[in-house]
């Protein structure tokens, strides 16, 4: 009787040991999750989610309080990502809310008068220009998040679609099954 | 405009399953030599129940009738099971079993390609676990003076249950040898004193090892024309055979030759045409070895300690369920991967 | 006897080779036009250096190489640029690619031109020479060919040369061998000096005998040492290679690999012919041999001008009327052409007349059946049946976990598979999705460094603001000390100068300011718009105004190339 209750008590002492030791040892700073979620968000900083940049939105995911679906930028290969990671089910993009074909933005540099106020709404510095100078956006940058458009006091940015060419053309998903064949 | 290549081979899933239909002809063509045309009633109602089931099926899921239809996997499925089961047997049985096996086994899994089981082995499954009465029905061979009942008789007595003149169901039917050799054991009986008994021929139980004999050449004619790869075959009926050598070399009073259990029971249809389907059964060389071999030992454990009388359907399935997983461990190096660079 | 080794699998198509193989290589007509696109070749696009309306001469460059890994393409005759534009190109996609058109003026003129003696010159300036002649790999990959003759790294023992063509229909390179034997081994020489490899191995397939006959003659005419003609069987992608190395040496070159890691180097036939012509004579890849058969009255080889129309070329080989597609490749690997109107490029190798009776169109694919009759024809050994569960289900990830990039597209599964899947387009749906993925994931990365700088940068501006704003209240203090009442903001020093009253009061002016000078631009915009003048150029001479149009079109045009970006991202195949 006492041998075993020395026993039990020995064994629950070690694993505690153990448990505690692995607590020290493997503490992880920060908040992983957050970093994971945010690696899997686009980085447009566009703001769409209604969360100022990407990783306020992941933070929100993150603590439970903002759905997965609210980031178009993403796509649903974005929401399936996120559903996977976090282990929910995946949940399609609310009416109208869906992803939008890839653009950058342009500006229209005989209208652009050099008021620097896209320059700062600009989240990755895509926008070149300095006061009174006309403004110019790197292409190569833009990740087409459309921030620039609403501060524009003269309406010369425009987004214009990336058009499909040789070298981003993708092959498409081949539909010869049976089934879509006989749905058509 | 599409993509290449732009040539294809002429063969096709329907002409695939259709050599298999035919490969299985030489072994009903002595089927109904030794037991008589009873067979060939189970086997046109196998066949409609299963056309029937698809059809139904295929409406529901909303897919295409015709290619489906004519991709002959559903007769398969209607002739395994019909083959597996008693000949001599009320209507419903075949028609429960072979729906079972297309409605819940095939479709609800989704349809062709995708079906984790043999559906004909789960509709046996069924069948022998909810009517064991039923399935201990197997017509004597003719040459055991067996009664043979012409086809109008058979036919009445699946719709009917009536057998002619007042016959009763003993008069024209036994114990499979499978099952009369593990019945006769348990008496007490060696082996020997059994296999002098008159259902036994020379190889198994006499006419089935000739329907054996049937199916191995069917199995043959599926090798030569490259349906099937010998590799489950061959590491089937070897395994089998090496597993009976030890237990027979160990005590031949208690454990029946090797060529016993090949040509008895199930063993010819399975290994070329139950454990060969594609869809159940690993991709892989080293997967097929494996998943044949456990099949083999499956089946020997089943029938010599097991409590059904022949162990190659419940092998089927249990090996069925283990293919994904044989599938991931045995995945080949590919080229240039394989570790000495040559 | 050598001995030789065996690949994984393969398959045996019907060979269709005899109907074009028959008679001797054609020199094709002077076309009407000649449609050349700048990049033909992997790598970077060749950057145009002709205007339209300028004349050019046979041999001139008019796409200088860009780029470490890039080749020049020339004017395959004399002529006039008549469009410098985007043309449909020989693509999977059907897209228009940058193209120079020249009408020929039938004078043929070449420009000046030079040989050189290639065992007197050094390396450096043979390879100069054959990437300033524009030669690639003719074999179908065109890699540019300056590229893949190095050995500074590894040491190279084995030069094959690729004279296997497993391909059904195509015969150019048996012609080609058949018919120029000396020069092709006088080109494997100059390979062979190039990459100081020991032996050279030509490895054909033996339903090529009068090929094989007539190199095996030529090694022995020409005396060349160490230097081997060998029947390799038939058998279908024998003639990748990556097969043909592993049939003639036992080594396996695994993807991602370069062989010459382990110290094989493989040049087409007609590489080799190409490369001698280049640096002996000075002549850049102006043409190639190209099979024209299918559904034609005679099928040949013609021996064809870079860019001439392909209508053009299968009209001289008698196209049949019931023609509804044509083939560029072989019928294994080839490519579905847009258009009739595309240029030969130098990756074409044959045209395959299509009716649809030769090449009916896909059936619909029936379900997979797990009978991996494609695992055992795979010549890269991979399962193409787990690949294609999980192409069609879009798990990339787990294509990937099965070598999806070690699929050479070869298409012996599709081939094979008794379902008429099309396997090999789904590995390269699963192959392009992923490229585009990386390529977002890259991006991603990018933007987040640009918006944690951008962040940092707002941060750090607003410190310095505060900063100035403390010193000069600082200042402001000293200046007067003996002030009665100071503000009481100004109270304490030490208060964060952010939370002071005196900064928000600042800010908010500022702020208020700006809004009002942005308010009043904006508001003299929309006065433009209303009074229909909207840009700020108007006002300028007419000088000034031609100029702006000027540069406008030039933009224009830059966009419009600059869209294109080329080829530095795309699958070395195409």
């Amino acid at each position: 009787m006492i041998s075993a209750l020395l026993v039990m008590i020995g064994i629950s002492l070690l694993l505690g040991a153990v448990l505690g030791y692995s607590a020290i040892k493997f503490k992880v700073e920060g908040n992983p999750l957050v970093e994971k979620i945010d690696a899997v968000l686009p980085q447009t900083q566009c703001g769409q989610c209604g969360y100022p940049g990407c990783m306020p939105y992941a933070e929100a995911i993150a603590k439970g309080e903002a759905d997965i679906n609210l980031c178009p930028p993403g796509g649903e290969e974005g929401i399936r990502k996120l559903a996977e990671l976090l282990g929910v089910d995946f949940k399609p993009f609310g009416e109208g809310a869906g992803p939008r074909a890839k653009a950058v933005a342009f500006i229209d540099e005989n209208t652009c008068i050099g008021c620097t106020l896209c320059l700062q709404a600009c989240p990755v510095d895509a926008i070149v220009g300095a006061a009174k100078q006309m403004h110019t956006i790197i292409a190569s940058e833009c990740t087409g998040c459309e921030l620039c458009l609403a501060p524009c006091p003269v309406d010369c940015i425009s987004m214009q679609t990336i058009p499909q060419h040789i070298g981003n053309w993708k092959w498409q998903y081949p539909t010869h099954s049976i089934v879509q064949v006989a749905a058509r | 405009m599409w993509s290449s290549p732009f040539i294809t081979t002429p063969t096709s899933v329907s002409q695939i399953m259709l050599r298999v239909l035919l490969a299985l002809i030489p072994g009903i063509a002595l089927y109904v030599w030794y037991f008589g045309p009873a067979i060939l009633v189970s086997l046109t109602l196998a066949s409609i129940t299963a056309l029937a089931t698809e059809a139904i099926m295929l409406k529901l899921r909303n897919r295409p009738l015709k290619p489906f239809l004519s991709d002959n996997s559903a007769l398969i499925t209607g002739w395994l099971l019909a083959l597996s089961i008693p000949a001599l047997a009320p209507w419903w049985l075949i028609v429960v079993g072979t729906a079972f096996g297309i409605v819940i086994a095939k479709h609800l899994y989704g349809g062709l390609g995708n079906n984790v089981f043999n559906p004909a082995m789960i509709g046996y499954a069924v069948l022998i676990i909810s009517f064991p009465a039923h399935m201990t029905h197997w017509i004597s061979p003719n040459t055991l003076g067996g009664i043979g009942l012409s086809f109008v008789e058979q036919l009445n007595y699946t719709f009917n249950g009536v057998l002619p003149g007042g016959l009763k169901l003993d008069a024209v039917t036994m114990a499979t040898p499978l099952d009369t050799l593990k019945t006769q054991l348990h008496l007490g009986l060696s082996v020997d004193v059994i296999r002098d008994m008159p259902i036994f021929g020379y190889l198994g139980g006499k006419g089935g090892e000739m329907v054996a004999i049937g199916f191995a050449v069917g199995g043959a004619y599926l090798l030569l024309t490259r349906v099937i790869s010998w590799v489950i075959p061959a590491t089937y009926l070897g395994t089998l055979f090496a597993i009976a050598a030890i237990f027979h070399l160990a005590d031949p009073a208690h454990y029946v030759a090797p060529l016993f259990h090949w040509f008895s029971g199930a063993a010819m249809l399975g290994a070329f045409f139950i454990y060969t389907d594609p869809i159940g059964s690993p991709t892989t060389h080293r997967g097929q070895v494996i998943y044949a071999a456990g099949a083999a030992l499956l089946t020997y454990l089943i029938r010599t300690f097991g409590g059904f009388p022949d162990g190659v359907a419940f092998a089927a399935v249990l090996m069925n369920i283990c293919v994904p997983l044989i599938d991931a461990y045995s995945q080949p190096k590919v080229f240039g991967k394989k570790g000495d660079g040559k | 006897m050598r001995k030789l080794f065996k690949f994984h699998g393969g398959v045996h198509p019907p060979t269709h080779k005899t109907e074009s193989s028959r008679t001797p290589i054609v020199q094709a007509a002077m076309p009407s036009k000649l449609v050349i696109p700048l990049h033909q070749h992997v790598g970077n696009r060749a950057v145009p250096t002709v205007q339209v309306g300028e004349r050019v001469l046979k041999g001139q460059i008019i796409g200088r190489p860009e780029g470490r890994l890039s080749s020049a393409v020339h004017a395959s005759t004399s002529g006039t640029v008549s469009a410098v534009d985007m043309q449909v190109v020989a693509h999977f996609s059907g897209l228009p690619d940058l193209c120079v058109t020249i009408i020929p003026d039938g004078k043929d003129e070449w420009i000046a031109h030079s040989g050189m003696d290639y065992k007197q010159t050094p390396h450096s300036e043979l390879r100069q020479r054959l990437r300033e002649a524009g030669i690639v790999g003719l074999g179908g990959a065109v890699f540019p060919s300056d590229m893949k003759s190095y050995s500074h790294k590894h040491k190279i023992k084995t030069l094959v040369l690729n004279g296997a063509e497993c391909e059904p229909y195509i015969t150019c390179d048996d012609l080609l061998m058949r018919e120029r034997a000396n020069e092709i081994l006088r080109g494997a020489e100059v390979l062979r000096e190039l990459l100081y490899a020991e032996e050279v191995l030509i490895g054909i397939e033996d339903n090529k005998p009068e090929a094989i006959a007539a190199m095996r003659q030529a090694v022995a005419d020409d005396g060349h040492a160490r230097m081997e003609v060998i029947a390799v069987p038939t058998l279908y992608p024998g003639g990748g290679a990556k097969q043909l190395i592993r049939v003639l040496t036992g080594i396996e070159v695994a993807a991602g690999v370069r062989s010459t890691e382990k110290g094989v180097q493989c040049f087409n036939v007609a590489t080799a012919y190409c490369a001698w012509r280049a640096i002996t004579f000075g002549e850049p890849l102006l043409s190639r041999i190209v099979t024209v058969t299918g559904n034609v009255e005679r099928a040949q080889n013609f021996e064809v001008l870079l860019g001439t129309p392909v209508d053009e070329l299968v009209a001289q080989a008698g196209s049949k009327a019931d023609t509804y597609k044509h083939i560029m490749g072989g019928p294994m690997m080839g490519v579905d052409l847009p258009s009739g109107a595309v240029g030969v490029t130098k990756a074409t190798n044959c045209i395959i007349e299509a009716s649809q009776a030769m090449f009916p169109p896909p059936q619909a694919a029936m379900p997979c059946i797990r009978c991996a009759r494609c695992a055992a024809v795979c010549p890269a050994e991979l399962q193409p049946q787990d690949m294609y569960w999980f192409a069609k289900g879009k798990d990339f990830g787990k294509t990937q976990e099965f070598h999806l990039f070690d699929c050479i597209e070869c298409g012996a599964c599709a081939y094979v598979c008794p379902s008429h899947i099309p396997l090999v387009q789904y590995y390269r749906f699963a192959k392009s999705e992923i490229w585009q993925r990386e390529q977002e994931q890259q991006a991603a990365e990018v933007a987040r460094e640009r918006h944690e700088f951008h962040m940092l940068r707002i941060e750090r501006e607003k410190q310095e603001k505060a900063e100035r704003l403390a010193q000069k209240e600082k200042a402001a203090l000293a200046a007067k000390p003996a002030a009665p009442t100071p503000l009481p903001v100004a109270a304490d020093p030490n208060a964060d100068p952010e939370n002071t009253l005196q900064m928000r009061i600042d800010s908010a002016v500022a702020h208020s300011n700006m809004q009002m000078r942005i308010d009043a631009a904006a508001a003299r915009a929309k006065e433009q718009v209303a009074t229909e003048q909207p840009k700020n150029t108007d006002a300028l001479t007419p000088q000034q105004q031609a100029e702006i149009a000027e540069i406008e079109a030039r933009r224009a045009k830059f966009h419009e190339i600059a869209s294109h970006p080329g080829a530095d991202d795309e699958s070395p195949k195409q």
